[in-house]
């Protein structure tokens, strides 16, 4: 292992972690299950840059089994050494990821991850968008878990258009922001208005 | 107090993460069955260990709890699950629909109508819809990822020529936003409206099968049916005899051996709750007054 | 007046006083201890090991005492256990090449280097009740002379590899899937096959593979060799950089030859099937090894007969018996609801029938 053991390294990881990872979930859950909404995410107190939502989304979801891309200032020593640490992700190029995270312009094009395939469509990538700024303003989206519609801040409408026409195939996303995440699945269409 | 042998909730972070991470999935895929490493479970496959996963998985130390079984929460498996929980999770349970952020169910959907702020957590025996018509896994597989669904329609249509009507009374399939035939767990078609447009996310747990699905909120869910033979709920024409409601699925109860029957809510807490507001069926008792 | 049925949670506590005061007896009579199940009843200990999928004797002796001796319900016990453990990898495959063998038989050769050795076996006994054993007390018996074989001893199929008449297995590096942390899925490698049946019911294999005896699926099998001893278990430690023994598990393994006249892709050779279990566990290691001979038709580029023995998702899901009885006995928990739903759908059906013939008549 090239990282040396920092206390950066071995902190900022969950106190008590069935019960903050359970909390997390719940957050993760209902932000993707109702896209647009914005939710309050915590726990993880993760090195620079990476925001508290992606780390804690990080280490409620990613461990050994789960290969991780890390994308643009993202992939630092600190971060490497962290994410190694508190889940045991390997980490990977972006087609062989299963989370992926770091600032949209780092994430594109998006074709390179996992969109499933035709018989398990759920083998498909969640990337998690760090966002420099996350409201419910911005695109019109409707879908499942949407009652009429939803506005959130996207990075770029058009490439989350042409992930929805995949469907039922596509990756899922996460936008964090600070302590704050909000859900965009496959299934949501952002309108053209 | 949670026994202290056992992590929150029973399940170890490891496997709550790979349910956590099927559930996910489940949800950007509304419908679409999702395998997951189903762990055995303290209680025996077929008795709610699919649901049992989910719950275990969702569950936070804030949630309030109501597991029930047949629509009644004092049936002895929901009992089971129930007290399951509160030992291993230290949670707090309920019987009243409208006070649970969490509601485990067998072969019901509450009658009481569920909001925003809660989950449905259904056990699933068989996931597959097509499995009785086609019983090969990569077969019925091949036939969702090609919306190939005409088995389906070719056996409703056979009970339509058959018996002049569908012939299936409860597990009854649905299409979910217009792609992926779904099995709605062994709930009785007279539920199935209210898979539809529900306010509450819907998780599907099978655990024998190995399989996670689910209905985000407002997910649109259809009951699979002709023009010239729409979807009928079906439901006994009867009120119930203690509430007196008329719109909720009935049990038929045999109450003495000439073979007298009287119908009683299924719903446990929706006929209590009827009745403590001072609603009286055929057979009821004004409510305060004695038994 | 109806009241409806309540006290569910009450039931089940008398329900489980009910079963532990069952489950001891009479009280007269001593109780037993888990260290007299882990040595005297053995062979019900390596079942609920093997089927249990743990190697862990006091475990499974502790399981069959709460079980009272079921020996499904003991093995549901020990895998409600096991999937709660922490994984810290996986170990190094065990070399039976290196078997200290308790017992070793060949059907194919009357000889062979490291010789047979009958071990401790029913095969001879003369199945008559031994009335002494009801007596209490007695002597205990005389200890037998042989020592087990040390190892390496050679398998017997590999003097017929030097020959090139059976197949030969080549070793992969791929980490096996593991059946107990992914789901299942179809096509299964031989890998995965394996795990699942080793691990399955001990009686559906046996009639699996008696009936590929029967004609269903026949594959012509011969015992090259059926070995039970010891094996080491080693654990690569990454930060030693180096394997280190972490124990020991007894194993039962076999190796049948099959007849093969060769097909479309393979030439005529002997084929293989594999059984290993844990424990002194031959009938089922044995069976493991036909009903997984009996699987590899497709690779053999044999002909699919249609026999149940040869259909991998008939035999994969069917042969978990926490599974099975688990879902076979779920069928007493109450049903009313649906039955209501049928009950009126019949009562629709029957009325509509009826208004039909009505209809017909006039």
């Amino acid at each position: 292992m090239t990282n040396p053991l920092t206390a950066e390294t071995l902190g900022g990881g969950f106190d008590d972690a069935p019960i903050q990872s359970a909390r997390a979930f719940r957050a993760a859950l209902d932000a993707m299950a109702r896209p647009g909404r914005i939710h309050v995410i915590a726990g993880a107190r993760p090195p620079a840059p990476l925001s508290v939502a992606a780390g804690t989304l990080l280490l409620t979801l990613a461990d050994g089994t789960t290969p991780v891309h890390l994308a643009g200032d993202i992939d630092c020593d600190a971060l490497r050494g962290w994410i190694t640490f508190h889940t045991g992700a390997p980490l990977v190029p972006a087609e062989a990821a299963v989370f992926a995270v770091g600032r949209w312009a780092d994430l594109t094009p998006p074709r390179r991850f996992a969109i499933g395939t035709p018989e398990y469509p759920d083998r498909a990538a969640t990337l998690i968008v760090e966002m420099p700024v996350l409201q419910s303003e911005g695109p019109v989206l409707t879908g499942p878990g949407i009652r009429d519609r939803a506005r959130l801040t996207l990075p770029d409408p058009e490439a989350f258009r042409a992930n929805h026409a995949l469907f039922p195939l596509g990756f899922d996303t996460f936008l964090t922001c600070g302590n704050r995440v909000a859900g965009l699945p496959r299934s949501t269409r952002v309108e053209d208005f | 107090m949670t026994e202290q042998a056992y992590n929150f909730a029973y399940l170890d972070e490891q496997t709550k993460r790979m349910i956590r991470r099927a559930i996910l999935k489940g949800v950007a895929v509304p419908g679409c069955q999702v395998p997951f490493a189903s762990r055995e479970m303290p209680m025996p496959y077929g008795w709610g260990t699919g649901g049992v996963q989910v719950t275990a998985a969702c569950l936070t130390p804030e949630d309030r709890l109501k597991v029930i079984d047949q629509g009644a929460d004092d049936t002895t498996n929901a009992v089971s699950i129930r007290s399951f929980f509160r030992r291993t999770a230290g949670i707090a349970v309920t019987e009243a629909t409208a006070e649970a952020t969490l509601i485990q169910t067998r072969h019901r959907i509450p009658e009481h109508p569920l909001t925003e702020d809660q989950i449905l957590v259904y056990q699933v025996p068989i996931p597959e819809p097509l499995r009785f018509l086609e019983p090969r896994e990569p077969e019925t597989r091949k036939m969702h990822s090609l919306e190939e669904y005409g088995l389906m329609h070719v056996k409703l249509y056979e009970d339509i020529a058959r018996h002049g009507a569908i012939a299936t009374s409860y597990d009854y399939p649905v299409k979910v936003e217009g792609r992926y035939v779904m099995d709605p767990s062994p709930i009785p078609k007279f539920d199935n409206p209210k898979l539809s447009g529900c306010p509450a996310l819907q998780l599907f747990g099978a655990g024998r099968e190995q399989r996670i699905y689910a209905l985000p909120p407002y997910t649109s869910v259809v009951s699979l049916d002709f023009d010239d033979h729409p979807f009928d709920p079906g439901k006994a024409d009867h009120d119930c005899d203690l509430c007196g409601a008329g719109d909720s699925y009935l049990d038929e109860v045999i109450i003495d051996d000439a073979g007298s029957r009287m119908f009683v809510c299924s719903d446990t807490d929706f006929c209590r709750g009827r009745r403590a507001a001072g609603h009286v069926g055929r057979l009821g008792t004004p409510a305060g007054a004695a038994a | 007046m109806y009241v409806a049925v309540k006290g569910g949670e009450r039931a089940i506590e008398n329900a489980h006083a009910l079963l532990a005061e069952d489950r001891r007896g009479d009280t007269g009579v001593a109780e037993l201890s888990v260290a007299q199940i882990r040595e005297q009843l053995r062979l019900a200990v390596n079942r609920v090991m093997a089927e249990g999928s743990l190697f862990d004797p006091d475990l499974a002796a502790l399981a069959i005492k709460q079980a009272r001796g079921d020996l499904i319900e003991a093995v549901f016990l020990i895998r409600a256990y096991r999937t709660t453990l922490p994984r810290f990898g996986s170990s190094r495959p065990v070399d039976t090449g290196t078997m200290a063998c308790s017992r070793r038989i060949s059907a194919t050769f009357k000889d062979a280097p490291g010789g047979q050795v009958l071990g401790p076996t029913f095969d001879y006994t003369h199945r008559l009740l031994d009335f002494r054993l009801a007596a209490e007390g007695q002597a205990l018996p005389r200890p037998a002379t042989a020592d087990p074989v040390a190892g390496p001893v050679p398998h017997i199929t590999s003097f017929l590899n030097r020959e090139g008449l059976i197949e030969t297995d080549r070793p992969g590096d791929d980490l096996p899937p593991d059946l107990t942390r992914e789901p299942m899925e179809l096509p299964a490698p031989r890998a995965l096959r394996l795990q699942a049946i080793t691990r399955g019911d001990e009686g559906f294999i046996l009639s699996l593979a008696y009936s590929t005896q029967r004609g269903y699926g026949r594959t012509h099998a011969f015992v090259g060799e059926l070995r039970i001893g010891t094996v080491a278990v080693e654990m690569d430690i990454p930060e030693l950089g180096f394997a280190v023994e972490i124990g020991e598990v007894e194993l039962t393994e076999c190796e049948t030859v099959n007849q093969f006249t060769g097909s479309k892709t393979e030439p005529p050779q002997f084929t293989r099937g594999y059984g290993l279990v844990f424990g002194q566990t031959e009938r089922k290691a044995i069976a493991m090894s036909l009903v997984d001979r009996a699987l590899r038709w497709k690779e053999l580029g044999e002909d699919n007969t249609g026999a149940p023995a040869q259909d991998e998702e008939f035999v994969l899901m069917h042969a978990d018996n926490v599974q099975a009885t688990g879902f076979l006995e779920h069928i007493k928990l109450p049903h009313y609801v649906d039955f209501q739903a049928e009950t009126e759908l019949v009562r629709k059906l029957r009325a509509e029938g009826a208004a039909r013939c009505q209809e017909a008549a006039e």
